[in-house]
């Protein structure tokens, strides 16, 4: 037992676990904005996948990871779009849209990897580091928390930016209205479609750079189905947040540690099969469910179509 | 006999447009990358259909699948979201593949076919326990808990392959072959098995069931309105479980149908995904078990055909969640344009739309909390 809080096992897991939350930080952080406004992104998981692809394409060829993160945003955004389209103006079924969403991705992805990459299947660098003076001189936080890709520290402080646009701005106040009283903010005079559509697309966006991170700075390549389900985790985490945003770090977090935790036990000499640590965050997900059952809320106009003068 | 002619043929067509149009984006695709679509489909439609062994093949890929869709069926009728096909497709092969050796031993062939069955039917009714508890008590979404229990599932199928039911054989971790003439019998003089049968059979009962007993017709009263099915003196939370469950065995069955007419064992990390695949087929038949029938058919023919195109044409054969995500985008199109015409024919049921809304009447929704599940006490005081 003295292992499990050996430096080395702990460092491993913090520093482990923060690389693989922030792909679920990001896609949830947007995902918690749209289903505030009301939209449900069940295809969360494809435009991650998008995002994915693109960033690495475009970080491989121009050897930027930044211009590959931005392109993941930009191919996030676009999945999204899909979504704006026909569930946003058309008011075609949310669920039906998300699934096509996913399916389009999984197999486009697929298609043009295999068609540029299948033979080389080549790798990116390491991924660069900003550690923090002074604070990474910390054991074992020092290594793990303030040595990471700066993006991190961008992740964690956009989670509490959007917390304060939610509450504190009108914007905020148009987005939450958009989610909870479509008809009250139509009257006041904002369009409820305007306001879902940028909240759908800040989604896609966020998603697209969850992805971007998962390939350029988690895995280093893109690989055919590379996200395994971490958009819906990460719409979980969106729902278990209840519209907070800075919970969506605690929830990532958590769920990156369960990812991270064989690769540290691993470091201690404890080998557990792969499909254990799998099943590990899922596991985490409906444990969470059944003790928190009565306590995930969500916007009461969620995945209903606004008509106008409609009840 | 006239006016229900136009309206098989009005849904027939209905039904077609979306798959076409599906074809034609996806051809225009296959252009952008360099291959031929007509090369492509033609391909595929002759390895596919008029190849009569690639059409046994493609009947043969349907057996699984056309009992995922009496299991979705079943769920979407009650209007109920069953998206964790794969994992309970897999833990029913799983244990199928785990058990037919030994079973075989002590049994012999017809006895170990029907335990096997029944056992994976019991694990995947089973794996779906959890999803409707927490639908039926909490209002929990059953979206997000049938997905998450899918992921587990599967992981919980290779554990099992990889460990207790792993063969002695080395080389990679997979169950012991259940030799080929004692898995599913043949049909008269060709390859096609007993499963599709079963398949055809399963979709019938099916229908029967959900149009013509007691049973189904209080599941479609659940579906229509949890409060009213409450009022009417059902009881939604035992009707959920029982819901779920026939969908969740229905797709266990298939993936033991899939182990005993086809692959003989389960290998590690082996997952079709049919679980999403067979999603749309059942809306674009209106959840209709004859339609589904005939797309399930057509589905496979495209399926087949298109993994061997794909082979012919050096792409990856995941061309096809394209074909099947188009599929899905056009069928809500082609339901956008009938509605602005004013034709009322939809292929998701609008209850089953609505499901993430909160309140009216079945209280849950995704957020249990503005509204508790239902419970027998609390309508009186309402």
């Amino acid at each position: 037992m003295s292992d499990l809080l050996s430096q080395e096992f702990l460092t491993a897991l913090i520093s482990g676990g923060l690389v693989a939350a922030m792909p679920l930080l990001f896609a949830s952080l947007g995902e918690l904005v749209s289903e505030q406004a009301g939209v449900l992104n069940v295809g969360l998981e494809g435009y991650m996948l998008f995002g994915a692809f693109l960033a690495f394409v475009i970080a491989y060829n121009t050897g930027s990871e930044w211009l590959g993160l931005a392109a993941g945003i930009v191919a996030g955004a676009v999945g999204a779009l899909l979504m704006v389209v026909f569930s946003v103006r058309m008011r075609l079924d949310q669920i039906v849209i998300g699934i096509a969403i996913i399916l389009l991705a999984e197999g486009a992805t697929s298609l043009l990897f295999d068609a540029s990459y299948a033979e080389s299947r080549p790798s990116l660098g390491t991924p660069s580091e900003l550690a923090i003076p002074l604070l990474n001189e910390i054991p074992i936080l020092g290594e793990s928390v303030f040595s990471q890709h700066p993006i991190v520290y961008v992740g964690i402080a956009l989670a509490f930016v959007v917390g304060w646009i939610l509450k504190r701005t009108s914007a905020g106040l148009s987005i939450r209205a958009a989610g909870e009283r479509p008809e009250a903010l139509d009257a006041a005079g904002v369009s409820v479609t305007a306001t879902r559509t940028w909240a759908t697309l800040c989604a896609g966006g966020l998603a697209g750079l969850g992805g971007g991170y998962l390939a350029i700075v988690g895995a280093g390549s893109f690989t055919p189905f590379i996200t395994q389900g971490a958009g819906f985790i990460a719409i979980v985490i969106a729902m278990l947040s209840r519209g907070v945003a800075p919970w969506t770090i605690v929830g990532a977090v958590l769920f990156g540690m369960s990812l991270s935790i064989a690769t540290a036990l691993q470091l201690i000499g404890v080998e557990i099969q792969t499909d254990y640590v799998q099943m590990l965050p899922f596991i985490a997900v409906i444990v969470v469910l059944v003790l928190f059952a009565r306590r995930s809320y969500l916007p009461s106009a969620l995945a209903l179509p606004y008509v106008r003068g409609e009840k | 006999v006239k006016a229900r002619a136009a309206r098989l043929g009005e849904a027939t067509l209905t039904a077609a447009v979306p798959i076409v149009l599906a074809l034609v984006v996806n051809g225009i695709l296959l252009a952008a990358l360099g291959r031929d679509p007509f090369t492509f489909y033609a391909d595929m439609f002759n390895r596919g259909l008029i190849q009569w062994e690639g059409f046994q093949e493609s009947i043969i890929r349907s057996a699984p699948l056309l009992l995922i869709a009496a299991g979705l069926i079943v769920a979407f009728r009650a209007n109920l979201w069953n998206l964790g096909g794969d994992g309970q497709f897999l833990l029913g092969a799983a244990f199928t593949a785990g058990f037919a050796p030994s079973l075989l031993e002590s049994l012999g062939v017809w006895p170990m076919l029907l335990a096997t069955m029944a056992i994976a039917a019991l694990a995947g009714g089973a794996w779906t326990l959890i999803p409707a508890l927490l639908r039926g008590r909490y209002g929990v979404n059953e979206i997000i808990t049938t997905l998450m229990m899918s992921f587990i599932g599967i992981g919980v199928a290779n554990v099992l392959v990889k460990g207790p039911f792993k063969t002695d054989v080395g080389g990679v971790a997979r169950t012991d072959v259940v030799p080929f003439d004692e898995r599913f019998p043949l049909l008269f003089d060709t390859r096609i098995h007993l499963g599709f049968v079963i398949g055809v059979v399963a979709l019938l009962a099916v229908h029967v069931l959900m149009t013509r007993t007691s049973l189904g017709l209080r599941l479609r009263i659940l579906g229509a309105s949890p409060r009213a099915a409450l009022h009417a003196g059902l009881r939604p939370v035992r009707l959920t479980v029982i819901a779920f469950a026939l969908s969740g065995a229905l797709i266990g069955l298939s993936g033991s149908v899939e182990i005993l007419g086809v692959q003989g064992s389960f290998r590690a990390d082996f997952n079709p995904a049919y679980g999403l695949l067979v999603i749309p087929l059942v809306f674009l038949a209106r959840l209709n078990a004859i339609g589904s029938l005939v797309l399930v058919i057509v589905f496979s023919v495209i399926q087949i055909g298109g993994e061997s195109a794909a082979r012919e044409a050096e792409i990856t054969s995941d061309v096809l969640f394209v074909l099947v995500g188009l599929m899905l985008l056009f069928m809500a199109l082609t339901e956008y344009w009938r509605a602005r015409r004013g034709r009322r024919m939809r292929f998701v049921p609008p209850e089953l739309a609505e499901r993430l809304r909160p309140g009216e009447g079945d209280g849950g929704g995704v957020g249990g909390e503005p509204r508790p599940a239902i419970r027998a006490g609390e309508v009186g005081s309402r």
